[in-house]
């Protein structure tokens, strides 16, 4: 029915009495994301909300309620340390939405999460939702509808505007992933393709890559060599000048790699749909499905 | 963030690596002063971010501290693809031997700092990595045990076949890998790295860039932030917490989210017009942030109309609105403006503008081709 999430998953919110924390728990909770447990250490034994335990750390939220997917909105300067501790205390999904971690902390974290074999989702991410059953994040759960489109992004509001296109046009989703918009993170293109491929709830994949880097490229040679539905496509930033960081701190023409043109190129060579503006996710999926 | 080669050159020398002595001067007789101190011929260097120094005439070699303070007045106040000098570097004219390069990134495939050495150093390597790939080595280093001396030293031997030599160089790989490390670097390059007729190992030049993410914890980095080498909307966005950067087009926009902002700036050129920025308002709704946008994006004298597309999802879209209303008591804004809004709080949005007379779109494509038709029917 979906990857990564669904209404099976128990998730523990890290930062769950911040400004940021508990604005998105409540909005979770509002969709049906059974959030069972939060953590901020020296709140421990306080309730969030009248129903959700709050815990001073992850191993006692996972001992106490069998959390099994972390949520992390804590200041950028805690982020590194919030997701080793969510891999240290055996959670397998640890989704990191804090923006501006910085990269050398990522060179570490990232080995450690996948030794434990966990999987991280982000940093600078929006999360990721299974419509209908549970939103892991920050994605409005109001614009997305249940059905059998997987779509995955490296940003937050383009996604929005694409999955918003998509249920005005009753094209559900199955899951919806922002990767995020980081240089070094913790799930690749790669890693959804394959899980969207492998789920038997989804029909298509709608990819939305940006300049920077490589994913795309190495994205679109993973569809020729492995899956099989169909891809529809998108590239964020054909009029970004080199050089400079568009944003997202891993939106980044350096020298002559990484532009639009190199991914778009890379797209149309594995056979996939290239939108050429966002409202055209509607039409290249319909024609597909 | 980009550092200067002077910053650099701190930076460098304080890991213990060998660099010719010298000193940054913005004046010349600061630059005469510091050619008399090191003596012998100096070469005087721009200070500014920007590739092609020497080719613009921004590098010059001084054989006395008279004509030192002759050249850094030349080079003073001199625009090297648009930006002016503000300082100059005098350092001691080497004797080279040979030229090498050595690089350290953050490589996004290997998710890893990765060495980058080649034999053939002085020039563009991106240029050796197309035409001469044999040329370069590679080695991906686990941060978790940093640069291991052997790994150094193999690293060395491709530049330098004697042992001595490749001590020395290994040695300064080293020093490069603290440099990066301690400072969250995403860039440290010695280009380039020289050996001298008496066969020592000599850095001539520093380039570093720093993760602006580093920026928050370290404010004795922050510090080396050069405003005066930047765009001067843009260092006015960066405290107002905005994310801009200021294009060639006439079209201004206003957008929430970087993806959806790069995609707007597409769709502008799409239906054949030109975007003026790149401006992200960010999640949080605050109309501050919305005022501030107007002001800089209105102080460029190209705009010709502005295009706001937010999706209200965390940004709530009367916030956006009331920010519009806010600018516009303020100060005059004398192009037409072009609204899309959709998402949270959207009818209160409506009606908030609809209260100064102004309309919204709840569609991005429509707006992109109204924004670009007013823009076209003024030109």
């Amino acid at each position: 029915m979906s990857i990564f999430i669904d209404k099976a998953s128990r998730l523990v919110v890290q930062g769950i009495t911040g400004r940021d924390g508990s604005f998105h728990t409540r909005q979770m909770l509002e969709y049906g994301t059974q959030v069972v447990a939060g953590v901020t250490p020296g709140k421990g034994g306080q309730t969030f909300e009248g129903r959700v335990p709050v815990f001073n750390t992850v191993a006692d939220a996972v001992a106490a309620t069998g959390a099994d997917v972390s949520v992390i909105y804590v200041p950028p300067a805690g982020a590194a340390g919030a997701i080793f501790e969510a891999a240290d205390a055996g959670i397998p999904l640890i989704v990191c939405i804090t923006e501006g971690v910085p990269v050398m902390d990522m060179t570490r974290v990232l080995p450690y999460v996948r030794e434990r074999g966990a999987r991280l989702i982000g940093p600078n991410c929006p999360g990721l939702i299974t419509p209908g059953e549970s939103k892991v994040g920050i994605i409005p759960g109001n614009i997305c509808l249940p059905g059998r489109v997987g779509l995955v992004s490296r940003s937050g509001t383009l996604t929005y505007e694409v999955v918003n296109h998509l249920t005005r046009h009753k094209i559900g989703q199955s899951t919806c992933v922002g990767i995020g918009g980081d240089p070094l993170n913790g799930t690749s293109f790669i890693d959804c393709l394959r899980a969207f491929q492998d789920d038997p709830d989804t029909d298509l994949i709608v990819m939305m890559g940006e300049i920077g880097g490589t994913d795309e490229q190495n994205a679109a040679a993973f569809v020729l060599e492995y899956v099989t539905k169909p891809v529809v496509g998108f590239i964020a930033g054909q009029t970004a000048p080199p050089g400079r960081r568009m944003g997202h701190a891993g939106a980044i023409i350096s020298g002559s790699s990484g532009t639009a043109a190199e991914k778009i190129a890379a797209f149309e060579a594995a056979k996939i749909a290239v939108m050429k503006r966002p409202v055209d996710v509607v039409e290249l999926v319909q024609q597909r499905m | 963030m980009n550092l200067h080669e002077y910053q650099g050159r701190a930076l460098f020398r304080a890991a213990g690596i060998p660099m010719p002595d010298g000193d940054v001067a913005s004046t010349p007789s600061e630059a005469e002063s510091i050619a008399r101190r090191v003596g012998g011929t100096v070469v005087v260097k721009a200070q500014v971010h920007a590739g092609g120094r020497g080719k613009a005439g921004g590098v010059k070699l001084a054989k006395s501290p008279a004509e030192a303070g002759a050249a850094a007045e030349k080079i003073l106040g001199m625009s090297i693809k648009g930006l002016i000098v503000q300082r100059v570097l005098v350092v001691p004219a080497a004797d080279i031997a040979s030229e090498a390069y050595v690089g350290l990134i953050m490589d996004r495939a290997t998710q890893r700092p990765v060495f980058m050495v080649s034999p053939a150093g002085g020039i563009d390597i991106e240029e050796v990595a197309a035409k001469t790939p044999e040329k370069i080595r590679r080695l991906a280093v686990d941060p978790r045990y940093g640069l291991l001396p052997h790994q150094a030293l193999g690293l060395a031997l491709f530049l330098y076949p004697d042992i001595a030599q490749a001590r020395a160089a290994a040695r300064i790989m080293e020093q490069l890998y603290q440099v990066f490390t301690a400072n969250g670097c995403s860039l440290a390059e010695i280009n380039p790295l020289v050996t001298t007729p008496e066969g020592r190992v000599v850095a001539l030049d520093a380039k570093v860039s720093i993760d602006d993410n580093e920026l928050d914890r370290r404010p004795d980095l922050a510090l080396l932030r050069d405003e005066t080498a930047e765009e001067p909307s843009e260092v006015q966005a960066r405290r107002a917490n905005l994310t801009f950067i200021k294009l060639e087009g006439n079209v201004g926009c206003v957008v929430n989210g970087a993806g959806l902002a790069m995609a707007t700036m597409d769709l502008v050129k799409y239906y054949g017009g030109e975007p003026a920025n790149f401006l992200d308002i960010g999640g949080s709704s605050n109309p501050d942030k919305v005022v501030n946008a107007l002001r800089i994006i209105t102080s460029d004298p190209n705009v010709k109309a502005i295009l706001f597309n937010i999706f209200g999802g965390i940004t709530r879209t009367d916030d956006v609105a009331n920010g519009l209303k806010t600018a516009l008591s303020q100060f005059p804004v004398k192009v037409p403006i072009v609204v899309r809004l959709t998402g949270t709080n959207e009818a209160e949005a409506v009606k908030i503008l609809r209260g100064i007379g102004m309309t919204a779109l709840s569609d991005m494509d429509e707006a992109v081709r109204q924004v670009v038709a007013v823009v076209k029917g003024a030109a």
